[in-house]
């Protein structure tokens, strides 16, 4: 059988990537207050090892990892604490965060601009520098690196897959950073090449962003092993196991992990806080995120250290238009909605996204004319429409049996619906459901 | 300023497409037969049209309103199933015959279930199917032959369908030593001459009911319904495919694999069943090889019919039947999860 460069199912959102993907990046000025929850990853949360009143200095640890599924957190201003406390989180929920308040420029915990070879590194060393550096996956997902880069026994890896696919609609911080620090972000896929040792490394890049494609090839023409793979553009392509087969043909088994079939996939953000971190041993204090919508001025592609407020970066792009009624942290499609903008920036927030009321609008839930589209297009092959009939109808087991946890909740079935079913919601309240009902131990 | 947000779960946008869309594109993919219908079939062809369409659309408000529900007549899916029944009826019907057919198809075929999206059985089908049991006169008389032409040379035999001649002329050829000389050497000529009708089948100059004889208008529908994405090609190309499949085995006066597949292709109602009916969203499998199956279900019972049934054409009860299977169809036939073993 041919091997298809892609994966089977899948949709066009509207990109809306036109409103910054020709927007160089631009250093937001440092704010006056960081929020800084302790919790940015999955995994255990870090310890926080400041207390209010403390004077902390830009980079100084201000969280420590206590379990391996984990990683610090660290002041991104220098200033002083002034609460240790309950704060909201993008993700949801108040999370315990470190509030500080800057006082002045930046005063270095310690000298971040001495460059050390990765030939003079170890791997274990180069791994305790990841994790030091407090680095979670920047794709969004934030599952510590460190963790993805210690494949247990018996798993080998064969191909590293860097993820420049981008494919949530409006965000273009991957494909600015690609084009603006192509040197770096090869730089920080090959320590990460280093550390799994393998010989085949592909960067998936949506055909959408030909700039970034053109660079990065001209930049890995001497290199070996490393390939750039242009994919045809659709939704999800940059869900990991839909990456996997579109550039390996290889399918991770359900229930499993994408080194089960000798692969690991590392986003382009993450390859470049690698390098940063792993090079000038500096932590992750800054990110860049796209500020970008209909319901946004001017949209941006914005450097901007962890813990800045979305109302401060949602300013520094001339704030709303009339319309804005919508804010969410990430893309339209797996993004999480904010009730208001007095939220941080985290590790893995890749935009910011303001939509206008219209696009806001929650139309009317019509009923299943069994169209099939949601079907057409589930990248995991499952069927959402009889999945979600089931969770409707408190038939948790049913909807289990036909996959409930399969679902990776890309909304594209909900994206897709004629009759704007809440399909992915539906298989979101139902996991949680199940969870309930059978889980309760945990 | 404090500002507060909608806040929902993702996704935040939505595909612009929507039920009316889809119906009303629907509408416009059965508007060139139509137009055909009156062409072939005069004036009247279109005033059973409007009361049929009419009296779909009253049939459905009137349950809305007695189920206290929002009156959504306005998303075309009532005029679908109009359109549908309409299509289906000689054109020489009494006028209240589509509306006591249309009255019926929506209120049992539809609203009983719940309504749209809950319906098993296509509505129009069902329609059609209560006047065939009721009033099969009125249901198989095509008094108008057809302006511009008939089939050549068959009007020996006074049926104004081409599967009426067909089923007269098979049983006068398996049974000839019943018939008389004269008659069994007309059915041979009969039979021998459908392959000259191609092209009469093809653009429609034919008799039957007034939305399925020109298989050139339903295709040119069936066209844009497919580049819109709103029908595929699995249902419509299994069911053709397998009728025509089985007819050239199974009709043929000279033993197997003798019949006259294009012949039964382009008779019948097959291409309207096919691309709009069989094709119904709602009343159809939603996994790939359910859909495969389902077509080859509806290809196999539309030939029995045909050829060994009481009545010359059997697309609508192939459907009807085949409806009733798509539960069974969609469980069977799930595709293996990504990942999955």
């Amino acid at each position: 059988m041919l091997l298809k460069k892609s994966f089977k199912g899948g949709a066009h959102p509207p990109e809306g990537k036109h409103y910054s993907e020709h927007k160089p990046i631009e250093t937001a000025p440092l704010p006056d207050t960081v929020v800084i929850p302790v919790q940015q990853h999955i995994g255990a949360p870090a310890e926080p090892i400041v207390k209010k009143g403390d004077y902390v200095k830009t980079g100084q640890p201000i969280s420590k990892a206590v379990k391996f599924v984990s990683v610090p957190c660290h002041a991104s201003v220098t200033g002083t604490i002034t609460a240790v406390e309950k704060r909201p989180h993008p993700l949801g929920a108040k999370v315990l965060s470190v509030v500080i308040k800057r006082e002045e420029e930046d005063q270095w915990f310690e000298d971040y601009s001495k460059a050390t070879s990765i030939d003079d590194l170890s791997v274990d060393e180069i791994k305790n520098r990841i994790q030091n550096a407090g680095i979670a996956g920047m794709g969004g997902a934030a599952f510590p690196t460190h963790v993805k880069l210690s494949p247990p026994d018996g798993k080998t890896i064969d191909i590293l897959i860097i993820n420049g696919v981008e494919c949530e609609p409006y965000l273009t911080s991957d494909h600015r950073l690609m084009v603006e620090k192509p040197d770096e972000v090869l730089k920080g896929i090959q320590i990460l090449q280093k550390i799994v040792n393998v010989q085949k490394v592909i960067i998936g890049i949506e055909k959408n962003k030909p700039d970034a494609i053109k660079i990065l090839k001209d930049k890995i023409s001497g290199l070996k092993n490393i390939s750039v793979l242009p994919l045809n553009v659709k939704y999800p392509q940059g869900a990991e196991k839909q990456l996997i087969k579109a550039s390996t043909g290889r399918e991770v088994p359900s229930g499993g992990l994408p080194m089960d079939v000798g692969a690991l996939v590392h986003n382009v953000g993450t390859a470049f806080a690698v390098y940063e971190a792993v090079t000038f041993n500096k932590p992750l204090i800054e990110r860049i995120v796209t500020v970008t919508g209909e319901g946004i001025k001017e949209p941006k592609n914005v450097k901007v250290r962890i813990g800045t407020s979305f109302k401060y970066l949602v300013d520094f792009c001339n704030g709303y238009t009339e319309n804005a009624s919508k804010i969410i942290n990430g893309g339209p499609m797996m993004g999480i909605a904010q009730k208001n903008d007095d939220v941080p920036v985290i590790k893995g927030t890749s935009g910011i996204l303001v939509l206008e009321k219209k696009q806001a609008d929650l139309p009317e839930e019509q009923p299943c004319i069994s169209c099939a589209r949601c079907v057409d297009v589930c990248p995991m092959k499952l069927l959402p429409s009889h999945i979600a009939t089931y969770v409707e109808h408190d038939l948790i087991d049913d909807a289990y049996k036909l996959g409930l946890f399969d679902c990776m909740e890309c909304g594209t079935c909900s994206f897709i619906c004629p009759s704007k079913r809440h399909l992915v919601q539906y298989i979101k309240y139902g996991k949680s459901q199940w969870n309930k009902k059978y889980r309760k131990a945990d | 300023m404090d500002k507060n947000f909608y806040v929902s779960p993702s996704p935040h946008i939505k595909d612009r497409d929507s039920i009316p869309k889809i119906m009303y594109s629907v509408i416009l993919a059965l508007v060139p037969a139509g137009v055909g219908a009156v062409y072939f079939f005069g004036i009247r062809a279109l005033y059973v049209i409007i009361i049929t369409v009419l009296s779909a659309l009253v049939s459905e408000a009137i349950c809305q309103k007695i189920m206290k529900r929002p009156v959504t007549i306005t998303d075309g899916s009532a005029i679908v199933t109009g359109i549908l029944l309409a299509y289906n009826l000689p054109a020489e019907v009494p006028f209240w015959l589509p509306v006591v057919g249309a009255f019926f198809g929506i209120v049992i075929g539809k609203a009983v279930f719940g309504g749209l999206g809950f319906n098993p059985m296509n509505p129009a089908l069902i329609g059609r199917a209560f006047l065939m049991a009721s009033w099969p006169v009125y249901m198989t008389v095509f008094n108008t032959v057809p302006k511009n032409g008939t089939l050549s040379g068959i009007s020996a035999i006074t049926s104004a369908t081409p599967l009426n001649v067909f089923k007269h002329a098979r049983e006068i050829l398996i049974n000839s030593s019943s018939f008389s000389t004269q008659q069994v050497t007309e059915a041979t000529n009969a039979m021998s001459q459908f392959s000259s009708s191609y092209g009469s089948l093809f653009w429609g100059k034919v008799g039957g009911c007034l939305g399925e004889t020109s298989a050139a208008l339903l295709l040119l529908g069936a066209v844009f319904l497919m580049y819109k994405r709103i029908i595929g090609w699995k249902i419509p190309f299994s069911y053709i495919g397998t009728v025509a499949l089985l007819s050239w085995i199974f009709s043929g006066n000279d033993g197997l694999f003798s019949g006259d597949a294009l012949f039964h292709v382009l008779s019948g109602g097959l291409i309207l069943g096919a691309f709009f009916m069989a094709t119904d969203m709602v009343t159809s499998p939603i996994t790939f090889k359910g859909r495969i199956f389902f077509g080859i279900g509806c290809g196999i019972i539309t030939v029995i019919i045909r050829l060994w049934g009481g009545y010359p054409e059997g697309v609508s009860y192939s459907i009807l039947l085949m409806n009733l299977t798509v539960p069974l169809l969609d469980k069977f036939s799930r595709p293996k999860t990504f990942g999955g073993k």
